[in-house]
């Protein structure tokens, strides 16, 4: 992981819109008084889910100013963890998980059929800059690997094919069923159970 | 107290003291690079590994409480093993550069690797590159070269009081910056370079100049504003390469201002070198017995009382005493006066006009008022003391005027004179805080003294303290905050004249009632010029000379001996590290030399003289005043006004710093934040 690039086009201004700002007034109340600069993280990711999941300066600055603290503070939080993007990703930011259990069920696979549709490298914009691909440490669905995820949805038991499809979907706009693709519900064993055969709710 | 081992000697140490503290009590010294006394413990570094019995692992002194029965050792194969695997680490990504890096030679890290460090590196991977950081024309960045122990970030944020310095990334990819590289907006930003354990962060304007074990080091006091900070000079030859500061627990702690530190190349620039008089308007070099001469013929000419002096804001005590001397014995009259405005005096005992509660004094006071006074300007040191009281003790502070980011909240009142009479009568709330808190402190500035009501507001504050039992043998809350380096001394020596506090001399001189008017280091001075004869006495070429009809060269304040006097009254001796350039002589030497050809015999045989004769002086005056017994003052008329605080141009606001080029760009640098409206 290299230092994350601030982006060189930035925002003149940022503010949330009405919906966020109900929502990070109620994340301010989950704090003790005084100790409203914690929600600092929430804050973010909800500017995040607002600017098409990257932060502009703009919008650490009203951060800064909505929870009085100084500048340098924002910023440094929002450089320290990865999830926090601060150039744009497009509107529908896609993480292929490349960890263990992923690679040696074919995330390589998924990383393919990314290059051909979105875009040759990683961080990178497609054309028409709505979407872009990156990989990621484990998202912590081992058991329907390999898997990838789509701004909040986890897409699971993919493979080339299903995977180049449900990005053709995305390009074009559809918002595909996130899930299983291999039929299963959730994480339930496939074809027939081998244990725990005498508990019936299992 | 807590009994404890360190290396097998029985040592016995306060409570609340850390292992680190715990070893120094008992006189053993431990590596360290992130902990600094004054400030916040981070424990990133790692160097200062001790080892304790019955922890299996080495533990980071600096963070570990001592606790009872402790044992420490510091010195087996174990600690030394853990601190060189640390020096390795440091070491990974430091570019091997000392001969070119200006921290060479007094470098922490470059000192403790001759103890810890191994002679070859395991490494075969390249060493990280960092791009260098802008932070201001003070600050020269070379941030491949930081080894993260975030000292720098924590005097930004907790004694400067600017949170602009942060650590963005994280692992190897983690850089000290300030936000978006903007240059750091404090008047203290410049002792990061002396908290910097390596050369990362290094002095712009030193950048290259020289070695520290090539420079002759002279312990000294600063002139730059009134609190007196304790110095060191170095020189190199006759140029003042550097100034650093020099612990004083009681005045500076161990940091010092700015312009304290970076004015010193003011005295590289427009210095007078030589005698100078005027004929028809144009200055021509002149000896120095031609240019005194010309005086002595033009004191002869001229009615004694008709002669007036003007003494200024860097003058040290001994040439104050002289001149004073001068114009007694050789001239018989006493027209000098040390203030350039009508600011208020009452000089009836030593406590009306020194800051009697002491710079340590604040740090216990639970209640602050500044009357027009905006310290962070006026004295840079004194108000990171308050920044200091406000987070040890979370007091109130109140102000009287909005004068901008202290570094501090505070609660702001109109700025009209009315506010204090109304808190004085008990109309307004703070009135019951003054009065219910212990240790109260009030803080007149130098532009209360010089609005019109300055006199009502001196003596009702000061009747109003004294009448609910603030001044008192144990605590003084009335404090006054001197403009200038030689302010308290002038007021000490009596280097005025004055009926009610008024400044006559300084009215004749506006109405033109004299023929000649002596200026010693006087720049300061708003008259319009008619038909007198100026004598200008100075060190640098600036609004005084402009006028002056003969000039006479001085010394600077690093270039002779000399007293000078703090806010709160306590004497410091400045020593010479340097001598007058050129034709320059000390100052009290042009007096004496002077005084010879008009009188026909010195005024003093030799310094040792003068100094005694000072001193003699000084402790019959202090004797004196504290003797007698200040005096009710009536006749007070109050005007109702709005207060102005004196706009203070902090880096230009000396003939020294206003022939600086650092003070300049520093200058600029605060009107391009300002301009762009990023102050926040």
């Amino acid at each position: 992981m290299s230092l994350k690039k601030i982006s060189k086009e930035q925002p003149e201004q940022f503010k949330f819109n009405e919906k966020n700002c109900e929502i990070a007034k109620k994340i301010l109340s989950n704090y003790p008084e005084g100790k409203q600069q914690s929600a600092v993280m929430p804050l973010l990711y909800l500017v995040q889910e607002q600017n098409e999941n990257w932060i502009p300066l703009a919008a650490m600055k009203y951060i800064a100013k909505f929870l009085n603290m100084p500048y340098i503070k924002v910023y440094e939080v929002a450089t320290f963890y990865s999830m926090y993007n601060l150039s744009p990703v497009g509107k529908n930011f896609i993480q292929v998980c490349t960890t263990t259990p992923c690679m040696i069920r074919g995330a390589h696979k998924i990383v393919e059929a990314c290059k051909e549709k979105i875009s040759k490298n990683e961080n990178e914009l497609s054309e028409d800059k709505k979407c872009s691909w990156v990989e990621v440490e484990c998202l912590g669905a081992c058991v329907n690997a390999p898997m990838m995820q789509i701004n909040k949805d986890y897409y699971e038991d993919l493979d080339k094919e299903k995977t180049l499809k449900i990005l053709d979907q995305i390009l074009k706009g559809e918002s595909p069923k996130p899930g299983s693709y291999r039929g299963r519900l959730n994480s339930e064993p496939e074809n027939n159970r081998k244990t725990l055969l005498d508990i019936k709710n299992a | 107290m807590l009994k404890l081992k360190v290396n097998n000697q029985d040592v016995e140490v306060e409570e609340g003291l850390t292992v680190l503290q715990a070893c120094e009590k008992a006189g053993v010294e431990i590596p360290r690079f992130c902990y600094h006394e004054k400030l916040s413990i981070a424990g990133n570094c790692r160097m200062c590994l001790v080892e304790i019995e019955k922890s299996p692992k080495p533990v980071a002194s600096c963070a570990m409480p001592a606790t009872e029965g402790m044992n420490i050792k510091t010195n087996t194969k174990f600690v030394e093993k853990a601190r060189k695997g640390v020096m390795e680490f440091l070491l990974a990504n430091h570019p091997l550069d000392c001969p070119v890096c200006d921290q060479g030679g007094e470098c922490d890290l470059q000192d403790q690797s001759m103890f810890y460090g191994v002679d070859k590196s395991r490494y075969k991977e390249n060493k990280r590159f960092v791009p260098e950081k802008y932070m201001g024309p003070l600050i020269k960045t070379q941030m491949t070269r930081c080894i993260h122990c975030t000292r720098c970030i924590r005097f930004a944020t907790e004694i400067a009081g600017v949170s602009e310095l942060g650590a963005i990334g994280r692992g190897e990819n983690m850089q000290i910056t300030t936000y978006l590289e903007k240059s750091m907006e404090s008047e203290l930003s410049a002792n990061v370079v002396d908290l910097c354990p390596v050369g990362a962060l290094t002095s712009k304007p030193y950048v290259f100049e020289a070695r520290p074990w090539e420079l002759k080091k002279t312990e000294s006091i600063d002139v730059m504003d009134a609190v007196g900070s304790n110095i060191r000079i170095d020189t190199y030859g006759w140029e003042v390469k550097r100034i650093l500061p020099r612990i004083n627990e009681d005045i500076n702690e161990e940091w010092i201002s700015d312009k304290t530190r970076y004015a010193r190349d003011g005295l590289l620039n427009q210095r007078l070198d030589t005698p100078f008089v005027k004929y028809n308007n144009k200055f021509d070099k002149a000896s120095w017995r031609e240019a005194i001469n010309i005086i002595k013929e033009r004191i002869k000419e001229t009615d004694k009382d008709k002669i007036c002096g003007f003494t200024g804001d860097l003058v040290n005590m001994e040439t104050l005493y002289i001149f004073k001397e001068f114009f007694n014995k050789c001239l018989n009259s006493n027209n000098i006066d040390f203030r350039n405005s009508h600011s208020y005096l009452n000089s009836e005992i030593r406590e009306n006009y020194l800051f009697n509660s002491g710079i340590n004094g604040i740090e216990e006071s639970d209640f602050i008022f500044l009357v027009g006074s905006n310290p962070r300007f006026e004295a840079t040191m004194l108000n990171a003391r308050i920044r200091k009281a406000y987070l040890k003790n979370k007091l109130k502070i109140v102000s009287l005027n909005n004068v901008g980011d202290l570094t501090y909240p505070y609660e702001c009142l109109n700025g009209k004179t009315e506010d204090i009479k109304n808190i004085l009568e008990g109309k307004n709330s703070i009135s019951k805080d003054i009065i219910n808190s212990k240790k109260p402190i009030i803080i007149l500035g130098q532009s209360i003294l010089s609005c019109n009501s300055g006199k009502y507001i001196f003596e009702t504050i000061k009747s109003f303290l004294k009448k609910n039992g603030k001044i008192n043998s144990e605590w003084n809350a009335f404090n006054i905050i001197s403009e200038n380096a030689s302010t308290v001394g002038s007021i000490d020596l009596g280097i005025f004249q004055t009926v009610d506090g008024s400044n006559n001399t300084l009215s004749k001189l506006e109405n033109n009632k004299f023929e000649i008017v002596f200026l010693l280091g006087q720049d300061s001075l708003n008259f319009k010029k008619k038909n007198e004869f100026i004598i200008y006495q100075g060190s640098h070429g600036d609004k005084g000379a402009e006028i002056a009809d003969i000039i006479l060269p001085g010394a600077a304040y690093t270039e002779q001996n000399g007293f000078f006097t703090n806010l709160e009254g306590k004497l410091q001796k400045a020593f010479k590290a340097s001598y007058p350039p050129g034709e320059a002589k000390e100052d009290w030497k042009i007096i004496n030399d002077l005084a010879e050809s008009i009188i026909g015999k010195k005024l003093f045989k030799d310094k040792e003289e003068l100094d005694s004769s000072l001193l003699n002086y000084l402790n019959l005056e202090n004797e004196k005043k504290s003797s007698r017994k200040d005096s009710v003052v009536d006749n007070l008329v109050f005007n109702n006004e709005q207060i102005k605080l004196n706009n203070i141009d902090y880096y230009y606001s000396n003939v020294i710093a206003r022939s600086s080029k650092t003070m300049f760009n520093c200058r600029n640098e605060k009107f391009k934040l300002k301009s762009t409206g990023t102050e926040g």
